[in-house]
């Protein structure tokens, strides 16, 4: 099994052996991944049926959990890492949920759509609508993003969270990486992925 | 009569039943000197004996859980729907093991059995068990069936806390269960139902203490009051709502106290069968074993601390329309496994039709268990 781009970059910066809980797990692909390779043991967190059926059939626990209600369920400081890719545009409470996964894990992991992404900023500035992309795959009446924002955006809601920001990486829509992303990460960079803890 | 049955119905089935001469010291101090238990199996145990399935059954239940005793039956058992060659709970690949629990009244011992100290049946002086019996016994069946581990036990709402039980008491005796429509421990509300059904059974001028054999007059309209009670608490407003509204019989108001509406007829119908298959006193003693279940007592209330040894993986369903073992029992049991990092998934399945639902086939709730027992098979070796 290959795993998606974000899901080896973010493999590569959980250690093996480690305790992990991931938000909005989708089928499983991730923690599977993990489990196998990296001897990771946790939880995947998931409210669609159809995603929770096959998190069951491989071998994946799954909590069946809406993330607005956030993660009263788990106790502080229970896991080494909190991920959770491409969800926290869906999330009705971001700002809420980030400390949350703060609170339960030692480290967070967010991926998301970066909306300051160039091909996003034509289309506002030059098209005079709602960004499409790969990544964004959404008209704005059916998009289940609910909330948007680009790399500097979450920077700064960091920094008045309180929240350390560990590591960044930037990546396109096939999770590719290339030399421009690193220099211009809020212009070029696709797909945000960040670590990052509560502030000690 | 049917000449013939489906090709995924286990068929025709007979019930065994396994005797132990051991005196059985109870929770409650009192002794059972030996006893039966009347118990069904499906399927073949395979040569490693990793393929066992134990089937926990709920307060009316029984051992007979899938096929027929006989083509003139009406109905056959309890969770045919999910039981079968090729069905959810595949008899193709495991061996599946039901036995009916002491103090029930379907030929285990229990108050219809005759005490083999007195020569006269047990009737009302039949001991009160609890749930840590039950899983007792069924320790002592699965050591007489061979089988040290079971690969998956699997109980709805009293099911569920046997399931419980069994991981606590036994946990190297289980690699998974499937906890459904449980709960950790009855809710007040619960009780309250359980005492209103047990009064209403005791004050039946007919009970006379329990000692209706002799002159075979049963409490009927007690135990048919009781499950009317009891029947209503199983299903959801909705679920009643939507299968008899305010349909009335004979189609008018007749301003009289006969059946007027169609559920009260249903009711009454309920109520009635129930009579002809179940003992009162067996029905006394259950809605105890229900009340008594609470393993976080012996630690202050904590049952992350009590479900600590537990080793299986548990899968715990819960469903949305269940007000009598509503889902956020369901999840005080997954929160409790979470705080102690255990192995554990959770569901809650979208039904309509209350605490019932985990008797119904409902194709979420199915494909979640039959997506766990793939892989179980996978792991114990099975294609």
């Amino acid at each position: 099994m290959t795993l998606r781009t974000d899901h080896s970059l973010i493999a590569k910066w959980i250690k093996d052996n480690t305790r992990v809980l991931d938000l909005g797990c989708g089928d499983g692909a991730l923690l599977a991944g993990l489990q196998k390779k990296q001897n990771v043991t946790g939880y995947g967190v998931e409210i669609d049926e159809d995603n929770i059926v096959k998190c069951i059939q491989s071998g994946v626990n799954v909590i069946q959990t809406d993330l607005d209600a956030g993660l009263s369920q788990f106790e502080n400081n229970t896991f080494d890492y909190v991920i959770m890719t491409q969800t926290l545009q869906a999330i009705y409470y971001p700002e809420k949920l980030l400390t949350e996964m703060t609170r339960v894990g030692h480290e967070a992991i967010v991926t998301f759509p970066n909306m300051a992404h160039w091909k996003c900023r034509i289309q506002m500035a030059l098209g005079g609508h709602m960004p499409k992309s790969k990544t964004l795959p959404y008209e704005w009446y059916n998009t289940p993003n609910i909330h948007l924002c680009s790399l500097d955006d979450f920077e700064s809601l960091c920094a008045k969270k309180n929240i350390e920001i560990l590591e960044r990486a930037t990546v396109d829509h096939a999770h590719q990486i290339s030399l421009g992303m690193n220099i211009f990460p809020n212009l070029l960079g696709e797909i945000a992925i960040y670590r990052f803890c509560s502030k000690k | 009569m049917k000449n013939t049955l489906p090709p995924d119905n286990v068929g025709l089935v007979k019930p065994n039943k396994a005797h132990f001469d051991e005196t059985l010291v109870l929770a409650s101090g009192s002794n059972l000197n030996g006893f039966d238990l009347v118990y069904e199996t499906y399927g073949k145990l395979n040569a490693e004996h990793s393929n066992a399935i134990l089937i926990c059954h709920a307060l009316s239940g029984d051992h007979h859980v899938a096929g027929y005793h006989t083509l003139e039956d009406k109905k056959p058992g309890w969770w045919d729907n999910a039981i079968g060659p090729n069905k959810i709970i595949d008899t193709n690949k495991f061996f599946i093991v039901c036995p009916n629990n002491i103090g029930g009244c379907s030929g285990s011992t229990g108050p219809l059995t005759i005490n083999p100290d007195t020569g006269k049946i047990y009737g009302p002086n039949f001991p009160l068990v609890t749930v840590e019996d039950w899983v007792k016994t069924q320790a002592m069946l699965a050591d007489h069936l061979g089988i040290d581990v079971w690969a998956v036990i699997i109980g709805g709402s009293l099911g569920g806390m046997q399931c419980m039980e069994w991981s606590i008491a036994y946990p190297n005796r289980l690699k998974h269960t499937f906890v459904i429509a449980a709960a950790a421990k009855l809710s007040t509300q619960n009780i309250a139902f359980n005492e209103v059904a047990r009064q209403v059974i005791r004050s039946d001028r007919d009970f006379n203490e329990g000692h209706y054999y002799k002159n075979d007059n049963k409490p009927i309209h007690g135990l048919m009051q009781a499950r009317m009670l009891g029947h209503i608490t199983y299903l959801s407003d909705d679920a009643l709502d939507e299968k008899f509204g305010r349909q009335l019989r004979d189609g008018e108001i007749k301003f009289g106290y006969d059946v007027e509406f169609q559920i009260e007829s249903y009711l009454r119908h309920q109520g009635r069968s129930f009579v002809d298959r179940f003992d009162a006193n067996s029905y006394l003693l259950l809605t105890k074993v229900l009340d008594y279940f609470d393993p976080a007592a012996k630690s202050n209330g904590d049952l992350a601390k009590v479900m600590s040894p537990a080793t299986a993986e548990f899968l715990i369903i819960s469903f949305s329309s269940d007000w009598r073992f509503s889902p956020s029992r369901s999840k005080e049991i997954m929160s409790a496994l979470l705080e102690t990092n255990k192995q554990v998934s959770y569901i809650e399945i979208q039904s309509k039709q209350g605490h019932d639902s985990f008797l119904k086939a409902i194709p979420r709730y199915h494909e979640v268990m039959e997506a766990a027992l793939n892989r179980i098979a996978g792991e114990v070796g099975i294609q």
